[in-house]
């Protein structure tokens, strides 16, 4: 019969990602609604000494599998490694962070274990014993709510940003655990030979807490300097709409829409964006939009929470000096 | 080389979606379907790939007679054949029922690289890339922007961006890639295409063509259920922040951003 819950976290380097905290908090909800523990599990190299630390954010137990070959994420590694432990121990419920690495392991995971997997998860509850995850599908154009029919782990991904993080409780102890696996490494088929660190040092836009975007109202990609501006200064990143992108302002990489990132920051500001389906699809799931757009009938103004109706090349740079007495 | 692309058949961008009677589908009668945009990225780096080496590109589509258009698509822009999975039992299958089709009829076949798009569009799910390609017993790379096979055609390397970083990965043959915006730019299919594509081969399987049993797939077969669909929650009706000028609204907006959102 499987039992507990599993919260597998992510480190990069040795250094856990936030996605990890949000992930360890959730898991400890769930775990206290199902009354079963929470195991929250690490895959790494030299990362047993601090896997402890995820007991302050309700962990029962850390499971720890050590292996040089865990140092950075390949598929193969992570995917034969966590599906034996998996299998060893049958826990009802996996629960992972919808980072790249995420997406790509529980991917994976759930076609090793023939299990339903539910991805890019806002919210989960329990009904009734099971687990229920809420997920918006079509880029948030409708959501659905989703759960498992006889497949053991439950699993899936939360997305970055919704889930709160629990207050560490430093007085909780936790058990940490080494697990035993084999790793054969002919079942390491791709190798990374090579990682560039983003130029820009900016946070993805998956994972930020608050972005600037510009449209095609930005006229060129020099006038992005105006949005990097006051980006610094609110401490957001800076995503774009697909025109940006498609006239070669911006890389793909910025593109927010529902054929670019799907986006869900505390505060998300439209420059000259008019809000096409596409893109409002992208960025809706924002806790708060703000709209700056010189023509008052943009349909990004139904979606917004404040809407500014002005040239952005005079609102934004004003709005930077504003928001610096609050900072 | 011998490339298979697997292409899925998706709502156009610009449907509204609307929810079905049941609350547990959505409305499909007025939906414009199109081949999902990630799918044009395999299709186009399959083509660039074949004019580079050599050999020859077919797409595979799993889902209703309508799905034949989207391949016939693929094929105008350059693809050699495609095959087409068509089972009324299929309706309604989730991720991993759709692989594991997807996965008896390329067994069949011989390749070298396999594309799929990073995720669908229309249920965001991202798992037939991984799933196929654990079935298969092959390597997956995910969210490729850039891909370039060795010139003996044993290897290949692929730029994938993770959060922060690029990450350069090499893998042997035979290996399934998924695509993503930034791998290339989708060719459109020119109109010699479009009439070679009528005469280009497309097999037609059924379940049992694939010696697979029905009782396995469709909303039966689910693992992962959908108990409701809803729309989105409703946003509350926003406002127009009021000023004279551009910089009294901006005041404006700093203020209500600080005093009552509270989030500078
Ligand atoms: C298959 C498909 C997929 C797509 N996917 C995406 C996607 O993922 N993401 C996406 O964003 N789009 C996507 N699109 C494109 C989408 O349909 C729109 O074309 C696009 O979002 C428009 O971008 P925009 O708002 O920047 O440009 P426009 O629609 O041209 O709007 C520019 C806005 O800027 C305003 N403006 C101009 N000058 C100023 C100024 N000085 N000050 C203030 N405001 C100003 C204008 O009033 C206007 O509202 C997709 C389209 C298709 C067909
Ligand atoms: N019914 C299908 N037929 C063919 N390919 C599919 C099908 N469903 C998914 N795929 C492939 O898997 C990718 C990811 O889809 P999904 O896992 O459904 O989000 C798609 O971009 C396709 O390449």
């Amino acid at each position: 019969m499987a039992q507990g819950v599993w919260a597998v976290a992510e480190q990069r380097d040795g250094v856990f990602r936030k996605i990890s905290y949000e992930i360890v908090s959730e898991g400890r909800r769930l775990a206290d609604k199902l009354g079963q523990k929470l195991t929250a599990v690490v895959l790494g190299a030299s990362v047993k000494d601090k896997a402890a630390e995820l007991g302050q954010y309700g962990a029962d137990r850390v499971l720890v599998a050590d292996d040089p070959r865990l140092g950075q994420y390949t598929t193969d590694a992570y995917v034969e490694v966590l599906g034996q432990l998996v299998k060893a121990d049958q826990p009802a419920v996996l629960i992972m962070g919808a980072s790249v690495q995420g997406k790509d392991l529980s991917a994976r995971l759930s076609g090793r274990l023939g299990v339903g997997m539910a991805q890019d998860c806002t919210s989960f509850s329990v009904e009734e014993g099971g687990l229920v995850a809420i997920r918006p599908i079509y880029a948030g154009k409708a959501y659905a709510k989703v759960t498992f029919e006889n497949s053991y782990p439950q699993m899936a991904t939360a997305r970055p940003n919704v889930m709160s993080i629990s207050a560490p409780d430093t007085g909780r102890s936790c058990e940490v655990v080494s697990a035993s696996f084999t790793l054969d490494d002919a079942a390491i088929k791709t190798k990374i030979v090579d990682s560039i660190k983003d130029a820009s040092g900016k946070i993805d836009l998956t994972e930020a807490d608050k972005i600037v975007s510009g449209g095609r109202g930005m006229k060129g990609p020099e006038n992005f300097k105006v949005l990097e501006e006051l980006a610094a200064v609110i401490g957001a990143s800076v995503g774009a709409s697909r025109s940006a992108v498609d006239a070669g302002w911006r890389p793909h990489s910025d593109q927010v829409g529902q054929t670019g990132k799907v986006v869900s920051p505390t505060l998300y500001v439209a420059c000259g964006i008019s809000g096409a389906i596409q893109h409002l699809a992208g960025m809706s799931t924002s806790k708060v939009i703000v709209a700056i757009n010189k023509d008052a009938e943009a349909p990004i103004f139904q979606k917004a929470d404040y809407g500014v109706v002005g040239d952005l090349f005079e609102v934004v740079p004003a709005l930077t000096e504003a928001v610096k007495k609050y900072i | 080389m011998k490339i298979i692309v697997c292409i899925k058949q998706v709502p156009d961008t610009e449907t509204q979606i609307k929810i079905a009677p049941g609350g547990a589908a959505i409305v499909t009668d007025d939906i414009k379907w199109v081949m999902n945009p990630y799918d044009e990225f395999g299709v186009e780096e399959a083509l660039r790939i074949k004019e580079k080496l050599g050999g020859d590109v077919t797409v595979v589509g799993l889902g209703p007679k309508r799905v034949t258009e989207s391949i016939r698509t693929a094929l105008a822009m350059g693809a050699d054949k495609g095959v087409l999975i068509n089972d009324p039992a299929l309706d309604g299958s989730d991720s991993l029922a759709v692989s594991k089709a997807l996965a008896a009829v390329i067994k069949g076949l011989e390749f070298d690289i396999i594309f799929t798009g990073q995720r669908g569009i229309d249920e965001d799910q991202g798992l037939v890339g991984a799933c196929l390609a654990d079935l298969l017993g092959i390597p997956q790379v995910s969210l490729a922007v850039k891909v370039e096979v060795a010139a003996d055609g044993k290897s290949v390397k692929i730029n994938r961006p993770v959060e922060g970083q690029t990450l350069v990965v090499e893998a042997g043959l035979p290996v399934l890639i998924t695509a993503q915006k930034g791998l290339n730019e989708p060719r459109y299919a020119s109109l010699p295409g479009i009439m070679k594509a009528k005469k280009k081969p497309l097999e037609e399987k059924t379940l049992k063509d694939l010696g697979l049993d029905p009782a396995e797939f469709g909303v039966a077969g689910r693992r992962l259920k959908i108990m409701q669909i809803t729309p989105p929650p409703a946003r509350a009706a926003g406002r127009i922040v009021q000023g004279e000028t551009p910089q009294e609204k901006a005041v404006e907006l700093a203020r209500l951003l600080h005093e009552e959102a509270k989030l500078i």
